[in-house]
């Protein structure tokens, strides 16, 4: 199996590709187009902020690449939320692949006190994805972000947070994301991983 | 819901888990790549390794252990010790830690929290505090292992280091490290209810009511331990088991 990790200004590469070589997969990582398209499946890992993220993406050329993946494709936490329309963090549009939904900040609720970022092991619920195959609804997996993305008719699994429900995974054809981040997620995010790139492809 | 993280805390030197009591009296308890394996396995929701070799030769063996147990464990893990700068910082996360923790380093440079959040981000950097409540009751924080008093207070540097970029407190009380005793959860309680980034309760731990007590009364998002999980005097399924049946969210 050929996996592409993409290769951008973005940290916690590393960690994705401990979480591969722990299920026998040796993985490519790569910013090249051609050994990108090639791949059977494609990781988009991340930890960044938005803008600086999307502005290097479009410099790169990788935004118009990553758009015109056909095969599976996992976004991991900012790799997420580049793939929907728009973020506000630092309110720039991002690539698009989930169209109309826009990443928020998380704001504390009149008389709650709020930690930011979501930083920990929370549940998720309503897994409705081969993906999450061998999971139990509220099984814990490992967050750390400070933006959210509310849910959507695109949401593949749900978790709730300082009294807001948003999306803690999420698919549109063969783009796969997830909030949270797998590879740190301990045997239910190795599940997670191994489900990634045993997915049947149609 | 978010669960409470229960976090063993292994001291390395020269490539061996030792455990303080007291800030003295090290006693070595094992190879920290295997603890590391055994407490994700049982559980633990992240783990801490701090550096606590002063030489050269043992700061290069701790970036060894530090890529090993990226390569063993599949939960998130924070490193300390002997981190002064932002090389520091790269050369820790290229070996695939997931954050850093710096002490008697920020106390003395404040604005490297600034340059370590805005080059890798918040999350990356835990601030950890070495604190003593003094005899008129204010909480000073100390350098050096608890060696030198500084002019700070608790509440005020806590404050700061969040302001400054820091994506959590790891607060130490030294008079309840290693005394298993409990954590000091009034003043956790006030840290953790003054700030926006979550609270680590660190050093105390002797009972599984101990843990319960820091989440319940000091309000604290997480909590560390170091002997009472490495001698087995506290086991972590047991000790998660337990806090649920109380009503406290953990991960099972």
């Amino acid at each position: 199996m050929k996996v592409a990790v993409i290769k951008y200004n973005a940290g916690n590469i590393c960690s994705v590709v401990n979480a591969l070589h722990r299920v026998g997969v040796e993985p490519c990582v790569t910013d090249d187009p051609a050994l990108i398209r090639a791949a059977e499946r494609v990781i988009f890992p991340g930890q960044g902020s938005a803008a600086p993220t999307m502005t290097y993406l479009r410099e790169s050329g990788l935004d118009a690449v990553i758009a015109s993946l056909m095969q599976p494709v996992l976004g991991i936490c900012i790799g997420q939320q580049l793939l929907c329309g728009h973020s506000e963090e630092g309110n720039v549009d991002c690539l698009g692949i989930f169209p109309g939904t826009v990443v928020q900040k998380f704001t504390a609720p009149a008389g709650v006190h709020l930690k930011v970022p979501h930083m920990g092991w929370n549940s998720v619920e309503e897994l409705t994805s081969p993906l999450f195959d061998g999971l139990k609804e509220g099984d814990f997996v490992y967050f750390v972000h400070s933006y959210y993305v509310p849910d959507s008719p695109l949401s593949i699994a749900s978790t709730e947070y300082g009294g807001v429900r948003f999306s803690a995974a999420m698919r549109r054809g063969n783009f796969y994301a997830t909030q949270f981040h797998p590879e740190k997620s301990g045997n239910v995010g190795e599940r997670i991983i191994r489900n990634f790139i045993h997915l049947c492809h149609d | 819901m978010l669960a409470k993280r229960i976090i063993p805390c292994l001291d390395v030197k020269d490539g061996r888990t030792v455990k303080g009591v007291n800030f003295v009296n090290l006693r070595d308890a094992g190879d920290p790549v295997d603890f590391a394996r055994l407490y994700s396995e049982q559980g633990a929701d992240e783990l801490v390794f701090l550096d606590i070799a002063a030489s050269h030769e043992g700061r290069k063996t701790f970036v060894d252990v530090v890529s090993r147990v990226a390569e063993a464990v599949s939960i998130p893990f924070t490193v300390g010790g002997g981190i002064h700068e932002l090389d520091d910082v790269s050369r820790m996360l290229d070996a695939g830690a997931d954050k850093v923790s710096l002490n008697s380093a920020i106390l003395r440079n404040p604005k490297l929290i600034d340059d370590i959040a805005a080059k890798f981000g918040s999350q990356v950097c835990v601030a950890a505090i070495d604190a003593r409540c003094e005899e008129d009751g204010t909480w000073a924080c100390y350098l050096n292992g608890g060696r030198i008093r500084t002019e700070y207070n608790l509440f005020d540097w806590a404050r700061e280091a969040q302001e400054r970029g820091a994506g959590e407190i790891l607060f130490t009380s030294m008079d309840h490290d290693g005394v298993k005793q409990g954590f000091p959860n009034d003043a956790l309680a006030r840290l953790s209810d003054n700030l926006t980034i979550p609270v680590i309760a660190s050093g105390g731990a002797g009972t599984r009511e101990h843990f319960a007590d820091a989440f319940r009364l000091g309000h604290a998002d997480a909590a560390l331990a170091a002997s009472v999980f490495h001698f087995g005097e506290i086991l972590i399924p047991e000790l998660k088991a337990w806090l649920r049946e109380q009503g406290i969210s953990v991960r099972l």
